[in-house]
């Protein structure tokens, strides 16, 4: 049984000047234990997707349609309280920008013991506190800074103490988004690897937000990628970085720079992203694609699975 | 610099304005129509007898003289005597004060809780219902007369209801013969009002009591313990009306000039309950007035601290809804409204002439009016520096308040 299953999940964000569908007929699977990249543009609907998981879509958003299920439960018909429990403990987020994720008047203690004693209330404050200690030591940060505020840590501390927070009571995902787009590269590397080193001992699954393609290739075991709120190509990494099949994908794998062909001249992708207020017909991809012919511009391409384990939205495979 | 460097040169500072303010104010009633002298005698006076005060009230020297003398006296620590009775001015605010600290303390109260919570409700339900109508509330109780709220309060619970008192600060009294004891005067209880106070403190038990049976996980704390405070409140009231009927019950030594205080010093829930009762409608008046600001101040801070990564984060912890909003965001949310909380305080503590007129309250801002009546210059004088004082004094507190509430701030 897989861990997370989304099934043709629809958010919209309801605005004044019209509705806006973020996120468009997703499927996927995680199983327990995998490392998933979301890859997606800025504004594709990547991060509406990772909190909708946990549905923390913010106002005016709303899940419109679909069917969530993590372990078992389904996430949409499960009542707020039953949520706030699965939230932290069973599904835990890391965010993007670490200087703003922890409340500035709050010690790091606080921030554990609330955690801890918000999903077992029955925990001492001195037992919650060794355990938070512990889980700061498996990030790199000295326990004995657990008193200290967060603006007395740099962005790459701060962001590892988020990680502590959201592994402190082992759950079974974890979903970062963008956890390193607000750090400089070195640093970048350092909490991937990190993130990388603790989800094997602790034994979760993780779901990676990113708009870099390069970063995830080498890190994860599977790639979802996003175009426009709508499902573009989900396979394993391996497979999609030497058999691309969406005229998307393949467009992004050519975006990325390469040391040993430093002289070739790197290929973008012509155009920019539609208006979300008004979409494209048919496929969203369309208006951009080289490949684009009649059939595109008046449906959807359903999501098709060419190979075992790989799927695509598009009309150019065959099955 | 250390904190006590700091509070150091924050009251030094703090001379400068006062002079400034002081020398303005010194001009200025001098230069008003009006004569402390002429108000002085009922009837006309003889040109002799007139001069004769003018010389005793020392009004005859030149006024940078008069000046100079004052400024002496201030050194020393002497406000110097009232231009209309004589008696030192300090000592007049002194006995002044203490009603104007309570009003002050519990109309601040009233106005932070009832405008954070409805603030704290209008962000959460933005742009609903619930919102506009607090917003509208807002304006409306803030534009509204302080004595015609408190007119109407008092024609409702006072007057038709007979549920609280309608003015002063305790029950009718008789000074004991060494002056520092009130007496109440013997009154039969009241039916009408027992009855009528069952009726709120039984809806607020009863919403109690559903409160904790909704809960899936009984705790004692923190429900128990209301329930049971609820209860005991309950009966207190019965025993207070039972007390009633037991002389000793109705004299009250003053000791702090808080009534509320100075009861609970006794230990006398009887007195205490009795001193809220009458601090009650004035409380109330002031406090909803005010409370317009601070919920028109908590909803636009909330509404920005909500949209803060770090509340996302807290809800994304399984954090409850209670420790995400108050927990969080208010906490953030609050270094603006604790600085409004405080100039407002301030303000109070310089004696809520309206509020004290309406309720005969008889606090510091019915003294500086009756005294600006009576052009009695000192007394004048001397409630600026008192006032100058108590601002600064404020101002420091919350200043000293804020490194403590937000680890980022230094001094």
């Amino acid at each position: 049984m897989p861990l997370l299953e989304v099934n043709s999940l629809t958010v919209d964000y309801q605005t004044r000047r019209g509705s806006i569908r973020a996120v468009d007929d997703m499927s996927f699977t995680l199983k327990k234990g995998e490392m998933m990249g979301l890859v997606g543009e800025s504004g594709s609907g990547k991060s509406t997707l990772g909190l909708s998981i946990v549905r923390l879509v913010p106002s005016p958003g709303i899940i419109v349609a679909g069917h969530l299920e993590i372990d078992g439960i389904s996430l949409l018909d499960a009542s707020e309280e039953e949520m706030r429990s699965i939230r932290g403990k069973k599904a835990a987020f890391v965010f993007q920008d670490p200087m703003t994720s922890l409340s500035p008047v709050k010690r790091i203690s606080a921030h554990f013991v609330e955690l801890i004693r918000a999903h077992e209330p029955r925990i001492g404050k001195e037992q919650a506190l060794l355990r938070a200690k512990a889980t700061l030591m498996d990030v790199g940060i000295l326990p004995e800074r657990i008193d200290d505020y967060p603006h007395q840590f740099s962005g790459g501390m701060r962001q590892r103490i988020m990680i502590a927070l959201a592994i402190t009571l082992n759950p079974a995902l974890l979903i970062a988004d963008e956890p390193t787009t607000a750090l400089d590269v070195i640093v970048q590397s350092k909490i991937l690897d990190l993130m990388k080193g603790l989800r094997e001992k602790y034994k979760m699954a993780l779901i990676l937000i990113t708009h870099d393609l390069s970063i995830v290739l080498e890190r994860c075991d599977k790639i979802l990628v996003m175009y426009a709120g709508s499902f573009v190509e989900y396979a394993d990494s391996m497979e999609l970085h030497t058999n691309p099949m969406h005229p998307y994908t393949q467009g992004l794998l050519r975006s990325i720079p390469n040391v040993e062909l430093a002289d070739q001249k790197l290929e973008a992708i012509s155009g920019s992203p539609p208006d979300m207020l008004s979409p494209p017909d048919g496929c969203r991809f369309q208006p951009r694609c080289v490949n684009a012919q009649e059939r595109c511009r008046m449906e959807r391409p359903p999501i098709l699975e060419p190979e075992p384990g790989h799927f695509v939205r598009c009309f150019e495979v065959k099955e | 610099m250390g904190l006590r460097t700091y509070i150091i040169t924050r009251i030094l500072l703090t001379l400068p304005m006062i002079m400034l303010l002081l020398s303005i104010v010194f001009l200025i009633i001098r230069v008003m129509p009006g004569d402390p002298v002429l108000l002085h005698f009922e009837k006309k006076a003889s040109e002799e007898a007139m001069a004769e005060m003018r010389r005793i009230l020392g009004l005859d020297k030149p006024l940078y003289i008069q000046y100079f003398e004052y400024l002496v006296g201030l050194l020393r620590g002497d406000l110097g005597k009232s231009m209309q009775d004589f008696s030192p001015i300090s000592d007049q605010i002194f006995s002044a004060f203490p009603a104007t600290l309570e009003l002050a303390i519990s109309s601040t109260l009233v106005a932070v809780i009832v405008g954070v919570l409805l603030g704290v409700k209008a962000s959460q339900s933005y742009n609903s219902l619930w919102d506009h109508s607090i917003r509208t509330l807002g304006i409306a109780v803030y534009a509204t007369p302080i004595f015609f709220l408190g007119m109407v309060l008092q024609l409702v619970f006072a007057i038709n209801l007979r549920m609280l008192p309608a003015n002063g600060r305790f029950p009718p009294f008789l000074l004991e013969p060494n002056g520092l004891t009130l007496q109440l005067g013997i009154q039969t209880p009241d039916l009408v009002p027992i009855v009528l106070w069952f009726v709120p403190i039984g809806f607020a038990s009863l919403a109690i009591c559903i409160t904790v049976l909704k809960r899936k996980r009984l705790r004692f704390w923190p429900n128990g313990l209301i329930a049971v405070l609820s209860t005991l409140l309950v009966g207190w009231v019965i025993c207070m009306y039972l007390a009633w009927y037991f002389p000793s019950a109705r004299t009250l030594h003053i000791k702090t000039g808080l009534y509320t205080v100075d009861s609970l010093m006794e230990g006398s829930p009887l007195k205490f309950v009795e001193s809220i009762r009458y601090l009650f409608l004035p409380s109330i008046t002031l406090g909803l007035v005010l409370s317009g600001v601070f919920t028109r101040l908590t909803r636009s801070n909330m509404l920005e601290t909500l949209r803060l990564d770090f509340v996302t984060a807290a809800r994304a912890r399984g954090l409850k809804e209670g420790a995400v909003i108050y927990g969080y965001a208010l906490r953030n949310a609050f270094l603006p409204i604790l600085t409004m909380m405080g100039l407002q305080f301030a303000t109070l503590l310089g004696g809520a002439i309206l509020t004290e007129t309406t309720f005969s309250w008889p606090g510091l801002g019915r003294y500086l009016v009756d005294r600006i009546n009576f052009r009695d210059y000192t007394a004048i004088q001397g409630a600026v520096v008192y006032f100058a004082v108590i601002v600064a004094a404020v101002n420091l507190i919350i200043d000293l308040l804020y490194a403590f509430l937000d680890p980022r701030i230094r001094l």
